[in-house]
């Protein structure tokens, strides 16, 4: 089973997120850069069903500017990926969502695909999310939000389960090869050992396809900007011991809790 | 000139025969907007037998169904395949769809399908100049973006629990109208069933007091601290996201977007930084006090109280105190 | 283990020397076959580079009383041996995570079966199929992405600094030849009580006139125990960073106030090309201790718990003492179990990033236990000179019920205080 992963790189949120002087980005300099923790959740299952089905996974990323992503490709091939590739061509330095699935749509073209496994979304997602986009550019089948994925090779078929709110869920059969934006997998994402990152630094080959693709996303950035909170919380400061009183006494008065 | 080009179109959601409350919070919004740009509010509904529900949108000035045995059970490739023949053929200026699970799978792909550009995550919308202009939240709702469409049509995906749906809420009957299904070939995607988890656990719903783990909690093995929290409160524990994605809650236990939307006496927040996703699910609760290692998360906007501290610090000394006070 | 009734052997009648001794005393059991006990477990673990010495276990049992988690528990080498032995895979089983390589069963042992080296080999090749606990792996991904196993911004490694009321030279800026290169490490960086530690020790710094500098944020944490817990690939990919490091500067000795990257420096940089002079904070102060500028009298009762990583590992048990008896008005009590036979508080090893886990193996944690220890000896302070010590004993005073009993502080801090007036 040929299964495309194609995944992408996040500023990490654990680093405080500044604007940059013209307001119109994040100050890029300063940022830590991560591998998108849905598409992890996709490889994850990618892992899992080439484990059960056997067959090829390829993990695609398109790259613009000078981002680097070769770090988090070789972590890719040292958690079991078979092929990854980088997808180059004439972007501008921060590619949008509809940029991203136009390149990859045309890097796919010529790619045996059974199954398309991406994250739902990520934490950048200003015009919309990857997957979607790129199922309609090539015309395939997609659903969102799943987890719980089944497939039957034989059949050319997959089920998967699309997640509602509180727990609901709706089971759909789908055509292969289609585009399924994953939710969770079924195991936590694997851990690579770094002597398998280094090694296959050492070993492994990135792939190079280069696209030429129409840019942007057909809306444009006036203003970014740090929301201003419309309050904020009264903070409770001290010892924990205190803090633990002042709790007990805010319940106590605000009647929540009759002791 | 189209009748559509200043119009704005709500895609309403519904499930298990009930419209969703974000629904109405669109169709709130969708009024204000079209107030000010001289166009209707135009509902569009897909389903089967729905005249009861479509009944329900009466704050828009009219209300496309389409009316299908297929279109029973939400299907994504059937209800893009819909929405794109009626939105190709009205043209109109806005059309807004939830940022849900089904409104994922219909944003995106329309935007795709039709070339229109499409803003996600959107807290506000206005048009300006003719121009529609929105605020989305990204970057886990610390960053919010002013962004503004190039095209005459545009698509922007609403978050749940930004517009009042009281907004959206009128008695009058709206005007509907019928539209034939567009799609008549079997689908590539095909409807096999629903599954509602079992009553028997709690529903968090339904409690008054809550308190909810996130990601701070480290490890399954600490979930431990916080059910003796619980306990000691008399509440039940509920979770966001990552916990329940990890398995170490049940997806009952879920608050936000993905989850359950809660409204209780006291939300006790551990560990949770307060994406908006998260957020939407719970930022009605009566006293929200909220506990982080983090002095900028965003939960402390929402919350009542705040304390920036270590939680394995004081949720124990919590639960201590608390049923100390009690004996 | 019940006996296959085929090889009892019971005589009906049993007549000897005319003597009538038949009855079920006469029962007999047919003798064991020693190779009924397939060895491939114990082969399996054997055969792993570094863990070889497993197999001279003898099973005379006296590493049993020393192992620190045989006191909260059931373990010990003896019997990490006889399970194998007798057919639990080692990889795959909870035992190959509680030991905190402490090291007193190598200090016992007659037959040197060396738990500091067939813990990592074994825990190596579990890491790589997929087996670590989550809770590890997750230090070990934050390690990797942040260069601290805490999951703190790489680019705040020298905040610290900001507060220490001194300033604190980074070679980076001051680019020039020092006498002293000071490693910092992690949990002082980032840990609120190890910044307590670590702005104390700048202050020391400072008033004696030591001629220093720290990598701030060119530093990457030494590893030493993430490469004990089975990530050795993230310890050589640190080492190599933190070589290059320290080649950009010249600097006579390297001093650190964690033991474990003292461990690191002294035992397996060299493999790598890093030879230097290393020394613990507490060796490197105790021979200018008559120059510290003692202002205030601390009348406290202190007892001293040795770290195990510069107490059994690196042979220094004398310099914190020396330290801490300079302090005037301290009275130093010991604890049954110091110095050499010292109990370790559960860090070492990837213990940091396994309480979760541990949690489900052992009727208290080792710092609870050690806690109570110190406790004992009627001591108000408990002193330490490990960063991972404070947090630990700190938490295990609340957990104990010994909170305002006992006070834990670095040796640092108490000279700190003692400094100030």
């Amino acid at each position: 089973m040929n299964i495309i992963v194609p995944v992408k790189q996040v500023p990490d949120l654990v680093e405080e997120l500044e604007i940059n002087d013209e307001g119109t980005d994040l100050e890029r300099d300063m940022l830590k850069y991560r591998m998108n923790e849905w598409d992890e959740s996709a490889l994850e299952e990618a892992l899992q069903l080439k484990e059960l089905h056997g067959g090829t996974i390829t993990v695609l990323t398109v790259v613009s500017g000078d981002a680097d992503v070769d770090e988090m490709l070789y972590t890719c091939v040292a958690k079991g990926a078979d092929r990854v590739v980088k997808v180059v061509g004439d972007f501008e330095e921060q590619h949008d969502s509809h940029t991203t699935a136009r390149a990859l749509a045309a890097a796919m073209r010529d790619m045996p695909c059974d199954l398309v496994l991406t994250g739902v979304q990520a934490a950048d997602d200003l015009d919309g999310q990857v997957g979607v986009l790129l199922a309609t550019f090539l015309d395939l089948p997609h659903i969102s939000v799943v987890s719980g994925i089944e497939v039957d090779a034989a059949a050319r078929t997959a089920t998967v389960h699309q997640e509602y709110a509180g727990g609901i869920m709706a089971t759909f059969e789908v055509d292969l090869p289609a585009v399924l934006g994953v939710q969770a997998s079924r195991a936590v994402p694997r851990y690579a050992p770094v002597s398998r990152v280094r090694q296959a630094m050492k070993t492994a080959r990135i792939e190079e396809i280069e696209v030429g693709v129409a840019v942007g996303s057909g809306a444009t950035v006036r203003r970014m900007f740090k929301p201003e909170a419309a309050s904020h919380a009264e903070m409770l400061e001290g010892e924990p011991e205190e803090i633990v009183e002042r709790v007990i006494e805010i319940l106590r008065e605000r009647g929540v809790w009759r002791v | 000139m189209s009748m559509a080009e200043h119009d704005v179109f709500v895609i309403a959601e519904h499930l298990e025969g009930r419209l969703s409350e974000v629904t109405f919070e669109m169709l709130g919004k969708a009024r204000q907007l079209a107030g000010a740009s001289g166009g209707r509010v135009v509902a569009v509904l897909l389903g089967h037998n729905v005249s009861t529900l479509a009944a329900r949108l009466g704050a828009a000035d009219l209300v496309f169904t389409v009316d299908d045995a297929a279109l029973a059970a939400f299907n994504p490739e059937r209800a893009v395949q819909e929405l794109k023949a009626l939105l190709s053929k009205e043209q109109p200026m806005l059309t807004m769809i939830a940022s849900t699970s089904m409104g994922m799978d219909l944003a995106a792909a329309l935007s795709a399908a039709l070339d229109w550009p499409l803003i996600a995550y959107c807290s506000d919308v206005q048009a300006q100049d003719g121009k529609i202009v929105a605020t989305s939240q990204i970057y886990g709702g610390k960053i919010a973006v002013e962004a503004e469409s190039q095209g005459a049509h545009t698509i922007i995906s609403v978050l749940a629990g930004v517009f009042p749906a009281a907004e959206g809420q009128a008695d009058k009957v709206p005007t509907v109208q019928s539209v034939p299904a567009a799609a008549t070939s079997a689908g590539r995607v095909r409807f096999k069933g629903l599954t509602v988890p079992e009553a028997g656990d709690v529903d968090i719903t339904r409690e008054a007091l809550l308190v909810s783990v996130g990601r701070g909690i480290g490890s399954k093995d600490n979930i431990g601290l916080v059910e003796e929290l619980a306990e000691a409160l008399g509440a039940a524990l509920c979770a966001s996201r990552p916990i329940i994605d990890s398995g170490w809650l049940p997806k009952q236990r879920q608050v936000g977007k993905s989850g359950l939307t809660v409204k209780p006496k006291l939300y006790l927040a551990v560990g949770i930084s307060g994406a908006p996703e998260h957020l939407q699910g719970m930022k009605d609760a009566e006293l929200i006090i909220a506990i982080n290692s983090d002095a900028g998360a965003p939960i402390f906007e929402v919350a009542d109280y705040g304390i920036v501290g270590d939680l394995f610090d004081i949720v124990p000394l919590l639960s201590e105190r608390l049923v100390e006070v009690r004996a | 283990m019940a006996v296959d009734p085929e090889r009892i052997h019971e005589k009906e009648v049993a007549i000897v020397e005319g003597i009538d001794i038949s009855g079920h005393w006469n029962r007999m059991f047919e003798q064991r076959v020693i190779w009924d006990y397939g060895t491939s477990m114990l082969d399996q673990v054997t055969a792993i580079e570094g863990a070889e010495s497993l197999g001279n276990c003898y099973q005379c049992g006296k590493c049993t009383p020393v192992c620190p988690v045989d006191h909260v528990g059931d373990y010990s080498p003896r019997k990490i041996f006889r399970k194998t032995q007798l057919g639990t895979n080692l990889l795959e089983s909870p035992d190959l995570w509680l030991c905190t390589t402490c090291m007193n069963c190598l200090r016992v042992c007659p037959k040197e079966v060396n738990m500091i080296n067939i813990m990592p080999a074994v825990r190596e090749q579990a890491v790589l199929q997929g087996n670590a606990p989550t809770e590890l792996s997750q230090a070990f991904e934050n390690t990797f992405r942040y260069g601290n196993p805490l999951g703190e911004p790489a680019r705040k490694r020298a905040d610290w600094t900001k507060d220490a009321g001194v300033p604190v030279p980074i070679l980076a800026q001051i680019r020039r030849p020092v006498d002293v290169l000071w490693f910092v490490e992690c949990y002082p960086a980032y840990h609120p009580r190890g910044k307590d530690a670590a702005r104390g020790l700048a202050r020391i710094f400072h008033v004696l006139g030591v001629d220093y500098g720290i990598l701030g944020v060119e530093e990457k944490c030494s590893c030493d125990s993430q490469r004990l817990a089975g990530e050795k690939g993230l310890f050589e990919m640190h080492t190599e960073h933190n070589i290059k490091m320290f080649s950009k500067y010249q600097f006579n000795t390297l001093v650190t106030a964690d033991p474990h990257a003292l461990n690191a420096f002294k035992k397996e940089y060299p493999k790598y090309g890093g030879n230097y002079h290393v020394l613990h904070y507490t060796q490197f102060l105790a021979p200018m201790v008559e120059r510290i500028p003692f202002k205030k009298a601390l009348p406290y009762r202190v007892t001293f718990h040795d770290p195990c990583y510069l107490g059994r590992h690196n042979g220094e048990y004398e310099a914190p003492r020396r330290l801490l008896e300079a302090i005037p008005g301290i009275t130093l009590t010991e604890m049954a179990r110091c110095k050499a036979n010292g109990y370790c508080c559960g860090g070492g090893g990837g213990g940091m990033w396994l309480d979760g886990f541990s949690r489900g193996h052992m009727s208290e944690r080792l710092s609870e236990r050690r806690v109570r220890e110190a406790v004992s000896t009627g001591a108000d302070v408990l002193a330490v000179c490990c960063p991972y010590e404070i947090s630990r004993f700190e938490d295990a005073v609340k957990s104990t019920g010994n909170e305002g009993k006992l006070i834990v502080r670095d040796i640092i801090e108490l000279i700190d205080e003692s400094m100030r007036g």
